[in-house]
């Protein structure tokens, strides 16, 4: 008895290995890849903790504790590039979170098929552009001398407006171009959660004498509330990330004010100032506040009663 | 669905406050619609007949949405300018090995996590989800690249983002969700291996998800500047087409440079920069349509978690 006991996990481990072999090596490449690509890269972050000399390399330089950091939080940058960070993402997350849901609502009530798809196929093409396109189109347009949007100002008796050359001026151009870009890729999500509701709902509602827009009401939105909810918390959790490629796409000389954020700041620093050291240090604050924030989102989602992220 | 059968059996009713209004919203919502569309069409058609307009109507600022004359002389001049061509290679090039390379690992990986025999599945899905809420950042990334020799490389632009976690999540939960489980252990008990399975089973009945996944990943790489930005410093005859576009329309920081055709001819270079957008755009804009209903079922299965 306790030989066949002892022998029988041994000899079924042996042909679980001899079935399921295959599985293990199926991992082996794609690990490898995080391991040296993600894992790799942690290893840069100790940089932050030392005085980084790129003669001395990796290992040699001295270790200088939070010596970095201080100096880093003492810069006179560092203050206006968290703000402008913040600044920059709530603002996106105000004017271009509500607007895909709008746009599903609206799509819902639209009965002609054909309409519908191409109404959908120009909506999602903003998404497929490029930040260097968009930035270039965005030149083109908004142009000061000869931009189609100000000639139309100008065609109509105003004055031409600097849109991406005047401070003010630029962080509206970049919100608004954000709405246009996310706006109708973001309905994807919602117009799926709407057509799993049931239609029974909507006969129900119907026979209650209720119209289009208390069905929309008192139907649909409590429907989607959940999935509104999850993507609101999910967006908070990131407002500590940026898009450098859509800032710097659009940032020029003349109006600076508001593009001093973070990753445009570890750029700079960084690839451009080789001040290795300070770089790490900024994009390591970000990265460990962004996962508070990430955390933070998914513990409140789950506490509401949602589905988390992680 | 009532709405229509109301409509046909009551057609002759006569028009009540009720329809009128119903019809008024209606005629609003199609007439919002259409306008929120041609906005986000209209920059790229404004630019379009820019960039195939004749050069006088352009700097008189006569073309709003029509072309007015005829010239491909920008796109000659870009057909002359072999760094913009050589950048499209590079492009093709990397966006080919990118999405194949990265396919490849995301199948691999998606299909083992998805199975229930592979030990320690919850242990790797945790160690590859972690990296993509913290990321190691742009500088130790850029010191990675610099210590494994691949700066200035074709290898830095294909290699750290090709295999995306986020991918893997979408494709594993569809893998989960529309593969039934007795498919796959019937084929075990035939005395299947995984490699079979997976080949002759699950990926024929994957089309729509591989396609949504390979167009994500051909897109991304395709768009994406901000590497080759980091990574390209020397060789320019690497720079991607996003980045050459970058230096050539955004910053301005280069000039168009013209072999052989008319150079005697100068190009207005807002003509020049209106071609350079159409011509890095239009790719993507000829496949989009096309995969377009793959993405959304993808993305929907996807969107269920993630």
């Amino acid at each position: 008895m306790m030989q066949t006991k002892k022998s029988k996990p041994k000899e079924s481990l042996a042909l679980y290995m001899k079935k399921n072999w295959q599985l293990y090596a199926l991992m082996v490449l794609p690990l490898l890849f995080i391991f040296i690509f993600k894992y790799g890269a942690y290893f840069g972050l100790t940089i932050a903790f030392k005085d980084y000399k790129v003669a001395k390399g990796f290992a040699d330089s001295e270790w200088v504790g939070f010596k970095i950091f201080e100096k880093v939080f003492r810069h006179r940058d560092f203050g206006k590039s968290v703000w402008n960070t913040l600044l920059l993402n709530i603002l996106d997350l105000v004017f271009s979170f509500p607007m895909p849901i709008i746009l599903a609502l609206i799509l819902n009530e639209i009965r002609c098929k054909w309409f519908k798809k191409l109404t959908q196929t120009l909506l999602y093409l903003p998404h497929f552009l490029s930040w260097v396109i968009i930035g270039a189109l965005a030149y083109q347009l908004f142009s000061v001398s000869n931009g189609v949007v100000n000639n139309l100002i100008s065609n109509m008796g105003g004055s031409p407006i600097p849109f991406l050359q005047d401070d003010t001026w630029w962080l509206i151009s970049y919100i608004l171009i954000g709405v246009w870009q996310s706006m109708g890729w973001g309905t994807i999500i919602y117009l799926a959660a709407i057509t799993g509701v049931n239609p029974e709902l909507y006969e129900a509602a119907r026979v209650d004498g209720a119209g289009r827009w208390k069905q929309c009401l008192h139907v649909t939105l409590p429907c989607i509330r959940s999935t509104v909810v999850t993507l609101l918390i999910m967006n908070l959790g990131k407002v500590m990330q940026g898009s450098f490629e859509r800032i710097y796409a659009l940032m020029n000389a003349k109006a600076t004010e508001y593009t001093t954020t973070i990753p445009v700041l570890v750029y700079r620093w960084g690839i451009e100032g080789g001040k290795f050291s300070e770089a790490t240090a900024l994009g390591l604050f970000q990265s460990v506040i962004g996962l508070i924030l990430v955390l933070l989102a998914d513990f409140i989602a789950k506490r509401l009663g949602e589905d988390g992220l992680i | 669905m009532s709405d229509i059968s109301m409509g046909t059996t009551k057609h002759k009713k006569a028009w009540t406050a009720a329809r009128k209004k119903n019809l008024a919203i209606d005629i609003f919502f199609y007439v919002l619609l259409t306008v929120i569309a041609l906005i986000c069409l209209f920059p790229v058609v404004h630019v379009f007949s820019k960039s195939i307009s004749e050069e006088s109507y352009v700097i008189a600022n006569k073309v709003v949405l029509f072309p007015k004359g005829f010239s491909l002389n920008a796109y000659q001049k870009i057909f002359a300018d072999s760094s913009i061509l050589r950048s499209m290679f590079v492009t093709v090039v990397v966006t080919i090995s990118f999405t194949v390379i990265g396919m490849f690992l995301t199948v691999c990986a998606a299909y083992a996590l998805s199975r229930r025999e592979l030990k320690g599945r919850k242990l790797m899905t945790f160690l590859i989800m972690l990296t993509m809420y913290f990321t190691a950042g742009t500088i130790p990334d850029y010191l990675l690249m610099n210590n494994l020799h691949m700066l200035d490389t074709w290898w830095c632009m294909i290699l750290p983002l090709c295999f995306a976690p986020y991918n893997l999540l979408i494709m594993k939960t569809n893998f989960q969700a529309s593969i039934p489980d007795s498919l796959v252990e019937s084929a075990v008990i035939d005395g299947a291996g995984h490699f079979r399975i997976l080949a002759s089973i699950v990926l024929p009945l994957s089309k729509p998800i591989l396609a949504t996944i390979a167009l994500f990943y051909a897109v991304g790489r395709w768009n994406a500047y901000q590497d080759a930005l980091y990574y390209i410093k020397q060789r320019t005859d690497l720079r991607p087409l996003q980045l050459k576009l970058y230096y050539l329309v955004v910053s301005a920081q280069e000039s168009f440079q013209a072999e052989g055709g008319n150079v005697g001819v100068l190009t207005n270079p807002e003509v020049l920069k209106a071609a350079c957008v159409i011509f890095a755009t239009l790719p993507i804009v000829c496949i989009y349509p096309f995969v377009q209903k793959y993405f959304v079922q993808g993305t929907m299965v996807g969107a269920v978690k993630g």
